[in-house]
């Protein structure tokens, strides 16, 4: 099995330092209101796993920009997504 | 006094290009904001391309486009765990005649068709967010890009920013997408030697084979799979629908893994070497999710209207003509001396109804709805298919007669006389 993270590794990304597009709101709903937690398991590009208190965490450095968690999150509207600013983000050689 | 456009486009996907294409050539001062670094940058797709929509755009421009293959065979396999049932078409084209479809690839294919656009006399400009619509009341006069001074107004905005739908959502043209009604796909890209491709697939020159497969690969979720023939790679990917990914528990990444393990799919991509992993939304709600789509200066194209023919896997050729109707409706009206008001503009809903646009997603309307409440044509038919395959090819001493009962029980067993009599009625009324 070809894990997620090998295959980010073939993307081509241009990383914004220090402006993340996607954010989680409210750390405590997550930990303490969302049973589910289907981004950690829905998000193509891995993005999103859990702490050690039970908290989800998020990385935005292999998002695809597919919008996927914005749609999952919709009981609790908890994911703050935008796009990328212009020319950030992932480039897609092929797509 | 901020800088004015008779048009803007926002989006360079094949929906913004076709629309910026012919308002352009239509003499309207036109501007595409592109988030990307260039057209094709963001888009993902399969990705098949229809020479009709397209030519409608642009016309005999096929010899000049980067077209991978000519599709001359499709498969459709309904898949079990090991083994699949099939239905293969193959034909060439008639002599003298042009092939309909094509395999693309979505980077190549969306920069060569900007560079028509800006050939055409329309100004883009990538690396740029479009973050908001300017209103004036009702009226929509512009739009808000994340650049500085980024305000820019004109006369209509046609939104063409993909399925997100971003734009439109935020300033409250349309309802929020919703989980049910959109699939996630995830793809990747396989790099073999073009001999080797043409060899595993039967074809050679520029000719090529797609496989749709539907079945267990999605593990009882809606979705299906693919694999595409480019001419020196394969696009090979997989989707369902969001709302099914968040109720199984399963990871797209796993169920991609699984499908390439499957016993015929491993052997068509061995050895391959991949080069890209993408994913991406695809608007399946089907005619039910369609937003409104024009209303005061503005207009909606392509996926972010939700434009996709979910069950026979169309999109682009959607895309590209809901970006033609759009155009033709604007320069209509600018010739007509009218103004872009909701009332003028509903021409624009007018064309798709008359179109095989909406008529297509009607007749599948309630196609969704089916397949959500019916996991057993995902599941239990490609099994039964399979079993029934196997018993009555399987040459072991037992009489032909005895099979058929066997295979005629097995399907009784698991749907009952009833079941399979309303599935038999569900289908055909899905189809009809």
């Amino acid at each position: 099995m070809m894990k997620v993270e090998q295959k980010l590794f073939e993307n081509r990304y241009r990383i914004d330092e220090g402006h993340g597009h996607v954010a989680i709101r409210e750390p405590e709903i997550c930990r303490e209101r969302c049973t589910t937690r289907s981004c950690t398991w829905c998000c193509p590009a891995g993005c999103y796993g859990t702490d050690e208190d039970g908290g989800v965490v998020l990385s935005n450095d292999g998002c695809l920009e597919c919008g996927t968690c914005r749609l999952l999150c919709d009981e609790f509207d908890n994911i703050d997504w935008s796009y990328p600013r212009g020319g950030y983000g992932v480039l897609y050689k092929f797509g | 006094m901020p800088e004015k456009f008779d048009v803007i486009v926002v989006g360079a996907g094949p929906s913004g290009n076709a629309a910026a294409y012919l308002l352009a050539k239509g003499g309207m001062k036109v501007l595409q904001l592109e988030r990307g670094e260039y057209s094709g940058s963001k888009n993902v797709q399969g990705a098949i391309m229809y020479a009709e929509a397209l030519e409608a755009v642009i016309p005999n421009c096929r010899r000049q486009a980067p077209l991978e293959r000519a599709i001359v065979e499709q498969r459709i396999w309904a898949m079990d765990d090991r083994s699949y049932v099939g239905s293969h078409y193959r034909g060439e084209s008639d002599e003298g005649a042009q092939p309909n479809r094509y395999t693309i690839i979505r980077a190549n294919f969306d920069k060569w068709l900007s560079r028509k656009v800006r050939e055409a006399g329309a100004l883009l400009i990538c690396e740029t967010t479009v973050i908001e619509l300017l209103r004036k009341g009702n009226r929509v006069i512009g739009v808000r890009t994340d650049r500085a001074g980024g305000e820019i107004h004109a006369d209509v905005v046609v939104l063409a920013d993909g399925v997100n739908s971003l734009v439109a959502t935020t300033s409250g043209l349309r309802p929020p997408v919703k989980a049910r009604d959109v699939a996630l796909a995830v793809k990747e890209m396989h790099f073999l030697p073009r001999e080797q491709i043409e060899q595993r697939f039967n074809i050679s020159g520029d000719d090529g084979v797609v496989i749709e497969m539907f079945g267990k690969i999605t593990k009882g979720m809606v979705g299906t799979g693919f694999l595409y023939t480019n001419k020196e790679s394969i696009s090979l990917g997989i989707g369902c629908m969001v709302e099914d990914f968040k109720k199984a528990g399963v990871s797209p990444n796993q169920l991609l893994e699984d499908m390439k393990r499957h016993p015929a799919v491993k052997p068509l991509i061995a050895g391959s070497e991949i080069k890209e992993y993408s994913a991406h939304l695809i608007p399946e709600g089907g005619y039910n999710a369609i937003p409104a789509v024009h209303g005061e200066g503005w207009v909606i194209c392509g996926d972010s209207g939700g434009f996709v023919n979910a069950v026979h896997r169309e999109g682009s050729n959607l895309a590209m003509t809901t970006g033609r109707f759009a155009a033709e409706t604007i320069l209509k009206l600018r010739d007509e001396g009218r103004d872009f008001t909701a009332a003028h503009l509903r021409a624009y809903r007018t064309a798709l109804e008359d179109s095989y646009v909406m008529k297509d997603l009607k007749k599948y309307r309630d196609m969704p709805g089916i397949l959500h409440h019916n996991r057993q044509f995902l599941t239990t038919y490609p099994e039964l298919l399979s079993r029934a395959a196997d018993t009555f090819l399987k040459v072991d001493g037992v009489d032909k007669r005895t099979k058929e009962k066997t295979i005629k029980r097995d399907f009784v067993a698991r749907r009952s006389r009833f079941g399979l009599v309303g599935d038999a009625i569900k289908l055909v009324r899905a189809f009809r």
